[in-house]
């Protein structure tokens, strides 16, 4: 099973970010679960959201304290929370950052990688200039890191389920997979 | 009936309580005096078994004596002190 | 067709596969999204239903009596204060025999305040005649409401049902659910046609007064009806199985039971956490299993009695306390299980209270607790509560 855990702000769209994701494996013939943490949603203060991914069906039903990947929506979460809290020592990070991974100075991790997902979210008028909506261009970024989820599917969740103009978020999903930096 | 098994499964009755003659149980019988009556409608308004009748605006209010149970709140309430509250013995 | 859905959007679909005709409901957390979407589906036409906008939970469900008065199908959701609310009500349902169907959205009373899951809601309602089954996933969730109203609607039973979803981890959680086309559930639940319908041309009394010589009588039938029901959730779980292919053909699912050593009975989304804790307990070779009680009211009082003869120690998590001994569904099982008292030994359990999350770690430590009272035949404390904070569990 795989476990990811999303950190962003209330409004950039983690918990759809999570549930995308998850109807992108579940596209690809896999089991998903996408869940958000349950409390009190606020529009600008951290919130993190979950996806799990297996072969078989899903059927724990307790919260992610070891993921396998951690995605963050918003770079000054990292100096803000520990995003790297539970990480699986072989685990990976995303984060979005107009920055190559070793010049990230919160951050001290192996494997990570960057894509600049805001600057794709404003080329594709996703949300406004000063509050873009990054979910679609991260996970197609994050397809790149995580082979079980192609870009195919997921542009064909976002496709099916993206709120907004779903080609501008396919195609900026397209962009960040091909723009992400840092893959190793 | 004579066991559950003969029961409804929930409760209702044949009829409304139209068929309930709640005026045999009056001891004081209310009495509109039209004289007095100034056809305001306050007994109509505050009558709790909806027993007095006003059929057309302008007519007097009429007690529906099957249904009264004479409880005198259309007396008390009356502004002209129209209704008056007589013992039923007293007048068959 | 395959689909990705959170369980109240689940519910919210079931509503609409049933051709639901009347809808009436109050918003409260987590439940919320289960009346909006439903709001949303009859504004679009995609519902051919009246949707009554009520001042409370409590008029929400006088709504649905009179409503199923008139011969409609009838649905609501509510949570916690929701529910407490409605308490008056939920009698007059079951009482008059109204077979209204409502997902809970499971989640605590407060104070201390709180709008995280835990079974303190419906425990509360448990003796209010309403039938109540849990989901362990929004699958179920959506079968389960389905199956609701065809064991509802019978006219052996014509009692209510509760279908009880935990809050959040399946109400907010989006999970695979295959929906059936509204066709095929054409065949399998067909139109609500009560015998007593109100005809507003032969006007009624409805619910009237009945003397202390035959209201004894009456609630004998409604007890009567719940034993019934047993059998027609049976029979509607393998009606269900054939023309769905998934089965829910008894009140209490089995998992990894037959060569058990011990079994503990679970309800609600952490029958799933604790199957997988079974699984990993297994490949370490220790015979555990899990039993899923899937109906409270009814309750399996057979089953469970089955699952003793061949189980002898079991232990009941509960997601709720009833300030007696242990949770409600432990006072329900050691009370079927009395008759072999001598022979079974039941240790409650309570957890997961106020949304408190409930790890498989936690299961495995109840699974060798309950094999070390297997071996030693003897345990020292009845109930516990499980990853309390008393100072020794380590957070």
């Amino acid at each position: 099973m795989i476990e990811i855990r999303f950190h962003g702000r209330g409004g950039q769209g983690a918990v759809v970010a999570s549930e995308l994701l998850a109807r992108a494996a579940v596209m690809n013939r896999l089991h998903a679960a996408a869940f958000p943490f349950f409390g009190v949603e606020r529009r600008g203060a951290p919130v993190t959201a979950f996806c799990r991914i297996d072969l078989k069906p899903i059927r724990t039903h307790s919260e992610i304290y070891f993921p396998d990947y951690v995605v963050v929506l918003d770079p000054d979460l990292v100096s803000m929370t520990n995003v790297l809290q539970g990480l699986k020592p072989d685990g990976a990070l995303l984060i979005n950052s107009a920055k190559e991974s070793c010049d990230l100075q919160h951050v001290k991790w192996n494997k990570v990688a960057t894509v600049d997902a805001t600057s794709i979210a404003i080329k594709y008028g996703l949300g406004s200039e000063n509050s873009p909506i990054v979910n679609t261009a991260i996970i197609g970024a994050f397809s790149k890191i995580c082979p079980q989820v192609p870009l195919e599917s997921v542009i064909e969740s976002i496709l099916k389920a993206s709120p907004g103009d779903k080609k501008a978020n396919a195609e900026a999903a397209k962009e960040a997979f091909e723009t992400v930096k840092g893959v190793w | 009936m004579e066991t559950y098994r003969d029961l409804p499964q929930s409760t209702y009755s044949l009829q409304t309580t139209e068929s309930v003659r709640t005026g045999t149980w009056r001891t004081f019988r209310p009495i509109i005096d039209t004289k007095k009556c100034t056809r305001c409608y306050t007994c109509w308004k505050f009558c709790p078994d909806v027993s007095i009748e006003v059929r057309e605006e302008g007519e007097y209010p009429r007690v529906d004596y099957d249904h009264c149970k004479g409880c005198g709140i259309c007396a008390n309430e009356c502004p002209t002190g129209a209704i008056e509250m007589v013992r039923e013995d007293s007048i068959c | 067709m395959l689909d990705l859905m959170t369980g109240n959007a689940a519910a919210a679909k079931a509503a609409m596969l049933a051709r639901v005709e009347v809808i009436a409901a109050y918003p409260i957390t987590p439940q919320t999204s289960i009346s909006e979407k439903l709001a949303e589906m009859v504004a679009n036409g995609e519902m051919n239903a009246k949707y009554i906008k009520v001042e409370s939970e409590h008029s929400a469900m006088a709504a649905l009596i009179g409503a199923s008065y008139i011969g409609a199908r009838t649905f609501t959701a509510t949570s916690s204060q929701g529910l407490a609310l409605m308490h008056e009500m939920l009698f007059w349902a079951s009482g008059a025999r109204r077979p209204i169907v409502m997902p809970v959205v499971s989640r605590a009373l407060g104070p201390p305040w709180n709008i995280w899951t835990d079974h303190m809601d419906v425990m509360g309602e448990r003796d209010t005649g309403w039938m109540q089954l849990f989901c362990e996933n929004n699958q179920e969730t959506l079968d389960l409401i389905l199956m609701a109203y065809r064991v509802a609607e019978d006219k052996d039973i014509m009692l209510p049902a509760m279908i009880i979803e935990d809050g959040f981890i399946l109400s907010h959680t989006f999970e695979k659910v295959d929906v059936p086309a509204i066709e095929e559930i054409d065949f399998y639940l067909h139109p609500f046609n009560p015998d007593v319908k109100v005809n507003f041309r032969k006007p009624r009394r409805y619910g009237s007064l009945v003397m202390p010589d035959w209201a004894m009588e009456f609630r004998y039938n409604n007890a009567l009806a719940m034993e019934k029901a047993k059998k027609k959730w049976v029979e509607a779980g393998i009606a269900f199985k054939k023309a769905f292919g998934r089965d829910y053909s008894s009140l209490v699912e089995l998992y990894r039971c037959e060569d058990a050593d011990v079994a503990l009975i679970v309800a609600g989304s952490a029958a799933g956490t604790a199957k997988v804790s079974a699984d990993r307990m297994r490949e370490r070779g220790r015979k555990v299993g899990v039993a899923k009680l899937r109906a409270f009211r009814p309750f399996p009082t057979e089953e469970v009695m089955r699952l003793g003869e061949g189980v002898r120690t079991i232990g009941v998590f509960d997601r709720s306390y009833t300030f007696a001994q242990g949770g409600a569904i432990y006072g329900e099982v050691r009370n079927a299980l009395y008759p072999m008292a001598s022979d079974v030994r039941v240790k409650g359990y309570i957890g997961g209270l106020g949304g408190r999350d409930i790890t498989e770690a936690e299961f495995e430590k109840m699974f060798e607790d309950l094999l070390a009272i297997a071996k030693s035949g003897s345990m020292s404390k009845d109930v516990e509560w499980v990853a309390l904070k008393d100072g020794s569990y380590r957070w």
